[in-house]
């Protein structure tokens, strides 16, 4: 089977975006989650400035608009001589805002931890630093877990707004295919299965992760 | 009870929460092998004296000494050596739900006592034996019943050979049908000679492990003696009040 110009160019373009697609995302989630983890202990467990540092960058990446951050990190920041590349800018954005995100899941679930898992593990003898590390945060870890995965999957879509910084993905190649063509809506459906597959793929994963760190106490099988 | 020298020494322990005075002023000497029992109205403050005593709750004055050696409460590192000789029961379990019974006993071995994994499961297993769950080491807390998770709580105290055990009514949360698990296991332990500090409400502890009773109230130790002395007929002192009404309702409840 043959297939038209049209749609020779279209997949290999989609092709190719949704290769920088994973890329970005893939480093996006994980730094996100580890900024957020971070950002979330300091805000639960940090003296006054530290919290007030944490609150802050929450409230700054989640009170604005991703396209902003975006379009400050490559367009703005070069003023004061910071260059990024479109890639390294737009892998950054995403982590900054989806760590704010994350870090709102991770306080939440660090607070809801109960006094006594404190007590209890004090009482032994571990130091507070060993509590939190080893009895408070896998408890929280696996609270936050539905709320992460949804930010993650959230990422997956706000991904498409590389474009902003030049960095041609899924979104970008697809509309680029689409101007030359003049035929968005077949190519924008097209992008949509592709966005859709990719969600089945990351929840597919994050079941799986859920999976193994199943407890009996911590949500349903 | 003859050996003169205490193993642990409270010394005018004061403590109060937004300007509410808790404990004021409350002196508690225990000898080794002694048993001590706590008793009191709700609110007395026995909670919070347990409390100070490993240090879980810092007491705002007073001084507290562990085998004669005076505990630095701005030095953490003082703090931490008291915690891991004192071992504490907590009514409530606070076992860590994200371990299994057997992790819950080796994770304090492995990161207080520095065992490797091996000994430490090894360890473990002994105590989990000791308390009649040597088949459970592998359930997670919310698979046990109640009895059960105060019985491993129990056995991951003694496996870090505490020198003391403090115990907050231990059987108080627990359904009826369950608390004589966790009772045989205590007496198990005052048979073995252990050294304890118990907050209880259950009768038969008082009468048959008690080798002092301390009533408090309002944050002072008010009565203080042994049972024969507090509990001999015809006395009539708050002690023996106390007593009397924990008698009528666990005989009302059978
Ligand atoms: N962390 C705290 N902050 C403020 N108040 C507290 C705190 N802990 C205890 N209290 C108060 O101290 C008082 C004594 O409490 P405590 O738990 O020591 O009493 P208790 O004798 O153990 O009572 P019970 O028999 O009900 O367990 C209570 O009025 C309680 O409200
Ligand atoms: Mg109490």
């Amino acid at each position: 089977m043959d297939f038209s110009p049209f749609y020779q160019e279209l997949f290999s373009s989609l092709n190719r975006g949704l290769l920088m697609s994973v890329a970005l995302i893939v480093p996006s989630a994980i730094g996100g989650v580890l900024i957020g983890i971070t950002a979330g202990c300091l805000r639960a467990y940090g003296n006054r400035a530290v919290r007030l540092l944490g609150n802050g960058y929450a409230a700054v990446f989640r009170g604005t608009p991703l396209v902003v951050q975006l379009f400050v990190l490559y367009f703005g920041l070069p003023n004061l001589g910071i260059y990024f590349s479109p890639y390294a800018a737009a892998v950054t954005g995403f982590i900054l805002c989806s760590g704010a995100y994350q870090s709102e899941y991770i306080r939440g679930a660090l607070l809801s931890i109960k006094r006594g898992q404190y007590a209890g593990a004090h009482a032994l003898g571990l130091t507070h630093f060993q509590t939190i590390f080893w009895i408070i945060i896998p408890q929280a870890v696996r609270r936050a877990i539905h709320g992460c995965g949804n930010e993650i999957i959230y990422l997956i879509k706000y991904s498409s707004l590389a474009y902003i910084v030049t960095c041609l993905e899924l979104t970008g190649e697809g509309k680029t295919v689409a101007t030359e063509y003049f035929r968005f809506t077949e190519v924008f459906i097209i992008i949509g299965l592709y966005y859709l597959a990719l969600v089945t793929c990351a929840s597919f994963l994050l079941k799986i992760i859920e999976k193994r760190l199943y407890i009996p106490g911590f949500g349903h099988k | 009870m003859t050996s003169n020298t205490p193993i642990l020494k409270a010394q005018a322990i004061q403590k109060s929460f937004d300007g509410n005075t808790i404990l004021n002023g409350v002196d508690v000497v225990l000898e080794k092998g002694e048993i001590i029992v706590l008793i009191g109205p709700s609110g007395g403050g026995k909670s919070t004296l347990l409390q100070c005593i490993n240090c879980l709750v810092i007491p705002d004055d007073g001084q507290i000494e562990l085998e004669q050696q005076p505990i630095d409460f701005s030095n953490k590192q003082d703090l931490y050596r008291l915690r891991q000789q004192v071992g504490m029961i907590f009514q409530e379990f606070n076992l860590f739900d994200h371990l299994t019974a057997l992790d819950n006993i080796t994770i304090a071995l492995r990161k207080v006592k520095k065992l490797d994994r091996n000994t430490a499961e090894k360890r473990a297993r002994l105590e989990l034996e000791q308390v009649g769950l040597g088949e459970k080491g592998d359930l997670y807390p919310a698979q046990l019943s109640g009895g059960q998770k105060q019985r491993v709580a129990i056995a991951r105290a003694l496996a870090m050979d505490p020198k003391i055990l403090l115990l907050d009514e231990p059987t108080s949360a627990l359904d009826p049908d369950l608390i004589g698990e966790v009772i045989s296991v205590i007496k198990n332990l005052a048979a073995k000679g252990m050294t304890m500090i118990m907050a209880t409400h259950q009768i038969s502890l008082i009468s048959t492990l008690a080798d002092h009773i301390l009533f408090m109230e309002n944050g002072q130790i008010v009565e203080s003696g042994t049972p024969k002395e507090l509990l001999a007929k015809g006395n009539v002192n708050k002690t023996q009040g106390f007593c009397d009404r924990l008698n009528e309702l666990a005989t009302g409840e059978q």
